[in-house]
């Protein structure tokens, strides 16, 4: 099953979409998403996967190719970051509305300013409402189960969205870690040919992406709303596909060691690898904490996330963006908001952590816990670690 | 009056019975909603003839989509894709390079299909223009035309670049101290050809015959090629509806717009102007958005037209093709 | 899927708002639009087309008899074939004549 590699993370999620046998990327560089752009064009300038490449001259032709490929029938993938992120975003929202299956790897990075190059998840947040589906890696193999799974999911003809893959720059883009590569074999029996639901093409001619007048404009926004919603479903049953054949198992929220805590943390992207251990540390000292991991953010899980905090008391959500002049950041509204008819719902606390690059230690998710056992912290949510 | 009556020579260096020889296929049906007259919703369907059934077209945001598009219907008989506003030529360039991949790894039939990616003159010369210059300097397989009726039409007639100097706009009006727009138009034609596209044209509703056949040679051409097409819009110019056709004839006929091709490099004037051209006042007097306009700018803008079109004619006597060159090097 | 003329619901909204049945905008007819209306005389036609190239609607076809007409649910009146018929073989007439 597979051989275990030692790889670079953001290389080896352009190996995933290689063995997935992309037809067209459509990508401009960024860092820290550059390695996956220069990877996927040495994996086309190399012959190993059959396709073009396109050399856009910036993010916004990116996506806008890769849906003019799409809507021909190609399979396609693109990648960015941050800025680029941003500078995409008037496209977003139109792939997901006209359900075009491209799959997007993002090296999550923080938004300018002052400009940064390091990670947070302020870029992905503010891509939330564009309906596209979104996945959040823990670890390199994550990233490239998650690259694979996001193809099979996307091109469902029960879903036909877009999907992005959010891996941390840095943390794990520039990481060397050990992944299992599975065969080309194995992919080809999990990843069916990708059978376009239409296709421009002379020989059945359609109209793609048309005008919306009011009378139709909310029929569409809920037709869409409706798909991504149900693409769960078929999210679990990809999951569970995978699970069967490649032994690795994926939940839309993760519980570690959650069985009888009273307080958990919750955390998105490679922070909760971190966060494992500062639970190991707290458990070996009687504490009882566990920890629960956002792996699926759109659709959102409510239902998981319920089952997820059943017995637990307080609840530490920590964000890797700010909702500026919100009610904290954007994990800890969705959450919040999500468990607010539960009747027996924990007590939430928010720690706005890790912001463009700033390192987390185990320490500090130890004393984000003592700090969160209260219940209650001093300000609605807390700049963890900053200063002053 | 009909200029063509006064100078049949003038419509057109064709047969008087070409437009006859056009198919009658229609690929752009009756039933869109654009306004009276609109020589955009012509040019488009004279487009299309000319493309004929193996193309897929990508359209920019603008009137055309608007007017053709309306859910739960299109004008359209052509497979048709429109995204936004800035990106129609790197939507068309991925439509070309999804096509290109899938007929290679034999996943689609074996033929060529065109990808022709279309904009007007905001869409392409200013919101669209870094795409535009990406795609074209990328040497797609696919035809670009920007359908240029000198101002943001769709949302009421604002200043694009494309719009001519001291024309009256919604936001470069004909003000007390200000009259009208403060700058020539860009000349987007001519930074297609720095792109070194390898063909490259003019082209204007009123002359069908050679308009399809400058879409018919972009469409040969195996990699990028540009076509701007002028075109009136009656609502946008405040001129009659009926006054199209002879609007675009005028334009060529004073110097404005002249129809040309470059080929390679080469410059090659494709409808034969007037000897001694037409003053432009007999333009510019036909249309409420000159009609500000005093004796003084009328003579500003006649002076620009002629040494713009001395500038043209030293292009169309002096410039060589590449293979030209080349074959030149070789002896 | 079967094209829908008219979706009422958001379950009968075409994935993407795709449209599957090509020139339908046909269904619209845009006549209603015009204040007047081209009338031929065909003693004056020289069957030149002129007419048919410059019709920013394509509403005007050649008949089987050589002499064109315009489709009346499509034509919006603008006036251009009248303006431009060399021979002066098309008028525009009110519509309420």
């Amino acid at each position: 099953m597979g051989k275990r590699v030692g790889m670079e993370v953001a290389i080896a999620s352009a190996e995933a979409a290689a063995l997935c046998k992309f037809d067209v990327a459509s990508v401009y560089p960024i860092t820290p998403q550059s390695h996956v752009a220069e990877h996927l064009s040495d994996i086309v300038a190399d012959g190993r996967v059959d396709a073009s490449f396109i050399t856009v001259e910036s993010e916004h032709s990116a996506l806008s190719s890769a849906m003019g490929a799409s809507a021909t029938g190609a399979r396609v993938v693109t990648a960015t970051s941050s800025q680029g992120l941003l500078f995409m975003s008037e496209v977003m929202p139109i792939t997901s509305a006209m359900r075009l299956p491209i799959v997007m790897i993002i090296a999550n990075r923080a938004v300018s300013g002052p400009i940064n190059i390091w990670n947070d998840h302020s870029d992905i947040m503010p891509m939330r409402d564009t309906g596209w589906i979104s996945f959040f890696a823990d670890n390199g193999q994550e990233v490239v189960d998650m690259v694979i799974q996001a193809f099979k999911v996307g091109e469902d003809r029960r879903v036909m969205l877009p999907v992005n893959v959010n891996m941390d720059g840095f943390q794990l883009t520039h990481v060397v870690e050990p992944i299992i590569m599975p065969d080309q074999e194995e992919v080809d029996k999990f990843l069916p040919p990708y059978e376009p639901f239409a296709t421009l093409h002379p020989d059945k001619v359609v109209s793609m992406g048309t005008l919306g007048m009011p009378e139709f404009f909310t029929e569409a926004q809920k037709s869409k709303n409706v798909a991504l919603v149900n693409s769960k479903k078929v999210i679990l049953e990809v999951w569970k596909e995978w699970e069967k054949q490649f032994g690795r198992k994926y939940e839309p929220i993760q519980s570690y060691r959650t069985e009888d805590a009273e307080i958990a943390l919750l955390t998105m992207g490679s922070m909760g690898e971190t966060a494992e251990i500062a639970i190991d540390e707290l458990r070996k000292q009687g504490v009882k904490v566990g920890l629960l991991k956002i792996k699926l953010w759109r659709p959102f899980p409510f239902d998981e996330l319920k089952k997820a905090v059943k017995g637990i008391k307080v609840l530490a959500v920590t964000d890797r963006a700010c909702s500026f002049g919100g009610p904290g950041g954007p994990v800890f509204s969705e959450i919040r908001s999500a468990l607010y008819d539960v009747p027996k719902r924990p007590k939430i606390v928010n720690f706005i952590i890790g912001l463009g690059g700033r390192d987390v230690p185990m320490e500090g998710f130890m004393e984000m816990v003592q700090k969160a056992a209260k219940g209650k912290l001093s300000e609605p949510y807390e700049f963890y670690g900053v200063r002053g | 009056m009909n200029t063509a009556m006064q100078n049949p020579k003038s419509i057109e260096s064709f047969e008087l019975y070409a437009p006859k020889l056009a198919t009658k296929e229609e690929f752009f049906v009756g039933g869109h909603r654009a306004c009276q007259g609109c020589g955009e919703a012509l040019a488009i369907r004279l487009m299309c003839k000319a493309l004929g059934k193996d193309t897929v077209i990508t359209n920019a945001t603008g009137c055309m989509e608007v007017i053709s598009s309306v859910y739960p219907t299109t004008a359209w008989n052509l497979p048709w894709i429109h995204v936004a506003f800035p990106n129609s030529a790197s939507v068309g360039s991925g439509v070309e390079a999804g096509l290109t991949a899938l007929r290679r790894k034999g996943k689609i039939a074996d033929r060529r299909i065109k990808s022709v990616a279309i904009g007007g003159d905001g869409g392409t010369m200013d919101i669209g223009f870094q795409a535009l210059s990406g795609a074209m300097e990328r040497g797609h397989d696919m035809l670009y035309v920007c359908f240029d009726n000198e101002a943001y039409m769709n949302t009421g007639i604002q200043r694009s670049s494309g719009t001519p100097f001291l024309a009256a706009t919604t936001t470069a009006p004909a003000g007390k101290v200000v009259p009208g727009n403060q700058v020539w138009k860009k000349n987007l034609p001519e930074i297609m050809v720095a792109h070194n596209v390898p063909y490259v044209a003019t082209a204007c509703q009123s002359y069908p015959i050679d308009f399809m056949n400058k879409v018919k040679k972009a469409r040969q051409v195996k990699g990028p090629s540009y076509i701007h097409c002028f075109v009136t819009c009656p609502t946008g110019w405040r001129s009659p509806s009926e006054t199209c056709i002879k609007l675009g004839r005028l334009a060529l006929e004073t110097g404005i717009f002249p129809l040309y091709e470059v080929e390679d490099g080469k410059y090659r004037m494709t409808v034969e102007v007037p000897e001694k051209r037409r003053p432009v006042q007999e333009y510019l007097k036909g249309q409420g958005r000159f009609r500000h306009l005093t004796p003084d700018q009328i003579q500003v803008i006649q002076e620009r037209v002629d040494i713009e079109w001395d500038m043209l004619m030293i292009k169309v006597q002096n410039s060589k093709s590449r293979a030209e060159l080349r074959a030149k090097r070789a002896k | 899927m079967t094209e829908k003329k008219g979706p009422e619901t958001w379950q009968e909204i075409n994935p993407g708002c795709m449209v599957f049945r090509k020139g339908s905008a046909a269904d619209y007819h845009t006549g209603s639009w015009r204040a007047k209306r081209p009338l031929w005389e065909n003693e004056k036609c020289i069957k030149c087309g002129v007419c048919y190239i410059y019709c920013p609607e394509g509403c005007i076809t050649e008949q089987k008899d050589g002499y064109f007409d315009a489709n009346m649910d499509y034509c919006k009146g603008c006036g251009i074939c009248a303006h431009e018929c060399w021979p002066g073989a098309i008028k525009m007439v009110n519509e309420e004549d």
